[in-house]
């Protein structure tokens, strides 16, 4: 699973972060970075982080590579 | 007539961020006829904004930011193969590979590449890198965690101030080299580029402005540079930060209105041919577009904006398969976000279009704050720095031509900053790092001549 | 009947248990200028804008004509009722042992526990032919999550909770006169603050890894560390919004999906779907329905001029329900997509403890569902608490 935070979107209001804390991360205290890998144990966490997101700005899906040969 | 539209054979040159947005939004809207997508990129869609952040402070791989999609787009990928020409009159793309590709309709999604160093044999030695795929961020970041002793950026655009951040946030020395007088300078204006300066210097960067890198030197291997104020640099790795080029060079001979700052686009993401009449079965969108905006006096924008990329993509799409009167125009206010240094910086309009800047919320000694832009006494863009929930507010100023200064009343508004100054946005040319807005128009206090429709 | 008179219909018990209908009514008047001089507003677009936009302010000394007395004016405020910057700097102060950039880790470990905390509260249940979802479960659950989390014992109860009634209804939107419940929850708010330094004090020195104890032992390099009259005031707050809230959100929880079989019966097949069952809930009941703020300036809103210091009530339970916003908004359906709903506010004061409410609400919600199979409303709607801002069934009793 991959995902992309639409970081236009984005106010920082930092639920992804409380809600799975291994896959995102504040830098400073405004500013959201993550890892666009998702192991398969945070997949719970981040469909949580996802549906929690104020801005609906994370995007949760498969990556296109399987396709795409 | 709808229906037809939803059928068809359509062609999409360039596998990203906004050739992926939009063969989703095909799909969705319900296209249902064969579609190919073409990358000259051997991998499929990826993300790049986290190349310059999460990869190179070595918090993820650069391999592993592929872009997750909302859907199949149930494509043909033709990837690694380069579109070479276009054709027209007879509906057909041409590829490297001697094949020919025909359409109904087609969407122009190539984007831009790093602007490369001048010198190709200074660009060839090894340590020597500029940054926009992955496999450039791969390499990068291999050499950062192998721990070089001081890396060398040239420009101070927010691509090379964010290298420079993860740079300084791994232990790294680093020197930026910046033609301009600070860094960001160029998109930001003067207030915020003293404020970036200062960031740069607190957290060790060695920031040289208002020099230009004259050679870059190495025996097979990078060194070294010098600089144009005499001064020398060693350092073994170097990032060419100078801003991007468009991928239009393979449409130089399509007759459309394709060039160094973009292809050419009606609101409705429709190309333009180079006699200005516009086409209705070629469409261009994302970094690679070239578009009129009517907040901004309907000058032709080209943006390097992700969420352009995304929001241009799925008008384009919709567009492609609905008839006249459905379609929509792009129209969205250009968001852009930064972070370096810690630093959440996002904006919103086009902060290179204004004459004078006004600080309406925060301070900038505590690194948090709003400043409004404005150009003849209406606000035109605003950037936030750690205040991004505020943006929206301005977004809707910027969208109503509000008056500038903005009305007052915020509570955390600091009576003695709240007084307007110039926006001191300095002609891009004087800069190392292209603009991340440009105005392809004349910028606005020249006073030269624009078009002002109605 | 007029739209001057919302605010009296939407706060008269009578129409507690379904204002919606009011608050439609209230949507299609734009903004409502009431009789006593106060505006109510409920469209989506209107509050989010609002909420975003920094001339508004959420502290009551900005109001022009003040509410009761003018007591209010030297008071220690807690961050939900500043504005930035002292919101900002007290709510980061707050933050540190809670939540992200610092304590990044602190909610999500809590979840084991709450599990525990679940677990035991159902055990208790086992065999019984009817309970009272509020004070069996949705109650205690939270009450005692926030306990541990602040570090106050949880036999205090009796005493907070009587502090806690009088000051939520002293902050209670209700039309008129309030001078009286103004002071009483003054009174309240004093006690409970001097309560909860006494507790954090005892912890001085020697820490005992709750919130409390992090507070008062924060090393203060740089202005890093609250005051006692700012400990006070934010300990009071949290424990009181720790509370209060997240038993509405499970109670309303279990009384729509008994309303709803079909997507009671959908979620048990669909467990992976609870996270945004809770986000539907929290749009189509959320516990707190309205916020009072204040204009520092003039500002238009739909085409009226609100003067600066008047009152504004902004019913996001009505924005929640806005048709603009939301396709079907009055259907309940845990598979929204683009749900922004604003049931926990938005901009600089959404919520705090968000992340809490919702690990709660979904680990209570996953343990409940699989025994509500057979249950059935004994009282429909619900007995309501009186109080109309933090709306949600006093008892709700269920039979299995
Ligand atoms: C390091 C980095 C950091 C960034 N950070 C931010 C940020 O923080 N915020 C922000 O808003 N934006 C950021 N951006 C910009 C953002 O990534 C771009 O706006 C976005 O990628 C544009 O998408 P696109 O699809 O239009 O173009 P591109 O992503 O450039 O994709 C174009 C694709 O077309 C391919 N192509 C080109 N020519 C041909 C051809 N002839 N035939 C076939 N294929 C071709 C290219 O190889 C490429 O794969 C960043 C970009 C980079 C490189
Ligand atoms: C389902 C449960 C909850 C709901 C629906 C809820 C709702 C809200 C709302 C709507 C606001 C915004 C107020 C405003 O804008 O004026 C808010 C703020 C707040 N909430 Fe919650 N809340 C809940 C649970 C909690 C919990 C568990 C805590 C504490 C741990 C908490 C602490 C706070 C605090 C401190 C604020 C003030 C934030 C600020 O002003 O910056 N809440 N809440
Ligand atoms: S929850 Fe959403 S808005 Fe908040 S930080 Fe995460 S992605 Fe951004």
């Amino acid at each position: 699973m991959r995902i992309v935070v639409d970081l236009t979107r984005c106010q920082g209001y930092a639920q992804c972060v409380f809600l799975a804390p291994e896959v995102f991360e504040l830098h400073g205290e405004d500013a959201l970075l993550y890892d666009p890998a998702v192991p398969d144990d945070q997949l719970d966490r981040v469909r949580q982080a996802a549906a929690a997101c104020p801005v609906q700005a994370i995007l949760v899906g498969e990556e296109v590579s399987a396709g795409a040969r | 007539m709808p229906g037809d539209l939803r059928e068809g054979r359509i062609v999409i040159i360039g596998a990203s961020l906004a050739g992926l947005r939009a063969a989703e939004t095909l799909r969705e809207e319900g296209f249902t006829g064969p579609l190919t997508m073409v990358g000259d990129e051997p991998h499929p869609p990826y993300d790049r904004p986290p190349l310059s952040k999460q990869v190179l402070l070595g918090k993820a791989s650069a391999s592993a930011t592929e872009l997750p999609t909302r859907r199949d787009p149930e494509a043909q990928w033709r990837l690694g193969v380069r579109a070479t020409g276009l054709d027209p009159v007879g509906k057909r793309v041409l590829l490297a590979d001697g094949d020919s590709l025909p359409y109904d309709r087609l969407l122009i999604a190539t984007g831009t590449r790093a602007r490369p160093w001048p010198n190709p044999e200074e660009a060839a030695l090894d340590g020597v890198f500029t940054l926009r795929t992955s496999d450039d961020a791969d390499g990068l970041a291999e050499r950062l965690a192998a721990g070089p002793r001081r890396v060398l950026v040239i420009g101070a655009g927010f691509t090379g101030s964010e290298i420079a951040s993860a740079c300084r946030e791994r232990g790294i020395e680093v020197t930026v080299a910046e033609r301009g007088p600070a860094p960001l300078v160029g998109a930001l204006g003067g207030t915020l580029a003293k404020l970036a300066a200062g960031l740069q210097r607190a957290h060790g960067v060695d920031l040289r402005c208002g020099v230009t890198v004259t050679a870059l030197h190495g025996n097979g291997r990078f060194t070294g540079a010098d600089l144009s104020d005499g001064s020398h640099i060693d350092a073994d790795v170097c990032v060419v930060a100078m801003g991007a080029v468009r991928n239009t060079e393979w449409l130089a001979d399509s007759g459309l209105a394709a060039g160094a700052r973009g292809v050419a686009c009606d609101a409705g993401c429709r190309a333009f041919n180079m006699y200005g009449i516009v086409t209705d079965d070629i469409f261009v969108a994302g970094d690679a577009a070239r578009f009129p905006h009517p907040l901004f006096e309907y000058q032709m924008l080209s943006l390097e904006h992700w969420g352009n990329a995304v929001a241009q993509a799925e008008v384009a799409a919709h567009n492609m398969v609905n008839p006249g009167p459905l379609r929509r125009p792009h129209l969205a206010v250009p968001v852009f976000w930064s972070s370096q240094f810690g630093l959440n910086i996002k904006s919103v309009g086009v902060p290179t279009f204004s004459d004078q800047v006004v600080i309406a919320q925060g301070s900038l000694d505590e690194r948090r704050l709003v400043m409004v832009y404005g150009y003849r006494g209406r606000v035109t863009a605003a950037v936030t720095v750690n205040m991004a929930k505020w943006l929206e507010y301005y977004e809707r100023l910027i969208e109503t031509a509000a008056p500038f200064p903005p009305a007052p009343g915020a509570a955390d508004r600091a009576t003695a900053a709240a007084v307007p100054v110039p926006s001191d946005v300095p002609d891009p040319k004087v800069l190392s790092h292209g603009p991340t807005v440009a105005l392809t128009g004349y910028l606005p206090d020249r006073r030269l001549t624009m078009v002002r429709p109605v | 009947m007029t739209a001057d008179t919302l605010l009296e219909r939407i706060t008269d018990y009578a129409n507690r248990p379904n204002p919606y209908p009011l608050y439609a009514e209230l949507r299609a008047a734009g903004v409502a200028r009431q009789t006593d001089g106060s505006y109510l507003l409920g469209t989506y677009h209107d509050i989010v804008a609002l909420l975003h936009d920094p001339r508004i302010s959420a502290d009551p000394r900005s109001r022009s004509v003040p509410r009761g007395d003018r007591s209010e004016e030297g008071l220690h405020l807690p961050f939900l009722r500043l504005d930035d910057p002292e919101h900002h700097r007290l709510r980061t102060l707050a933050m540190r042992p809670f939540g992200p950039p610092h304590s990044p880790g602190r909610v999500d470990a809590m979840r084991g526990e709450i599990a525990r905390i679940t677990e035991e509260l159902l055990e208790a249940l086992q065999g019984r032919k009817q309970i009272d979802v509020v004070d069996d479960f949705a109650y205690p659950l939270p009450v005692t999550v926030i306990c541990r989390l602040l570090g106050v014992p949880r036999e205090d109860e009796p005493l907070f909770r009587a502090w806690s009634d009088v000051i939520v209804d002293s902050a209670d939107v209700r039309p008129g006169e309030a001078t009286e419940r103004v002071r009483a929850g003054q009174q309240a708010h004093a006690e409970m603050g001097q309560y909860l330094v006494d507790l954090a004090e005892r912890r001085r020195g020697q820490p005992t890894g709750d919130m409390l104890s992090a507070f008062i032992n924060e090393p203060d390099p740089a202005g890093q560390r609250l005051t006692g009259e700012e400990l006070a005031v934010t300990a009071v707050l949290l424990l009181i919004a720790g509370h209060e809230t997240t038993v509405n959100l499970i109670t309303n929880g279990v009384l729509t999906l008994l309303r709803h079989p079909d997507q009671l019966d959908r979620l048990r097949r669909e467990p992976d779907l609870l996270p945004r069952a809770v986000e539907e809930l929290l749009r189509y009941e959320p516990p707190v329905h309205m916020r009072e703020r204040f204009p520092l300036a003039d500002v238009d809103v739909a085409g009226t001029t609100i003067p600066k210091g008047t009152p504004m009530v902004l019913v996001l339970a009505s924005a929640n329900r806005d048709p603009k916003r939301f396709r079907d908004p009055d259907r309940f359906d845990p598979a929204r997509p683009d749900n922004e709903h604003v049931g926990f506010g938005s901009g600089i004061h959404l919520c705090y403890g968000a992340p809490l409410a919702r690990v709660e609400a979904q680990i209570a919600l996953r343990a409940l569902i699989p025994r509500l199979g057979t249950a059935r409303l004994v009282q429909d709607p619900p007995p309501y608490r009186r109080n109309a801002m933090l709306r949600g069934p006093r008892h709700l009793p269920i039979e299995f």
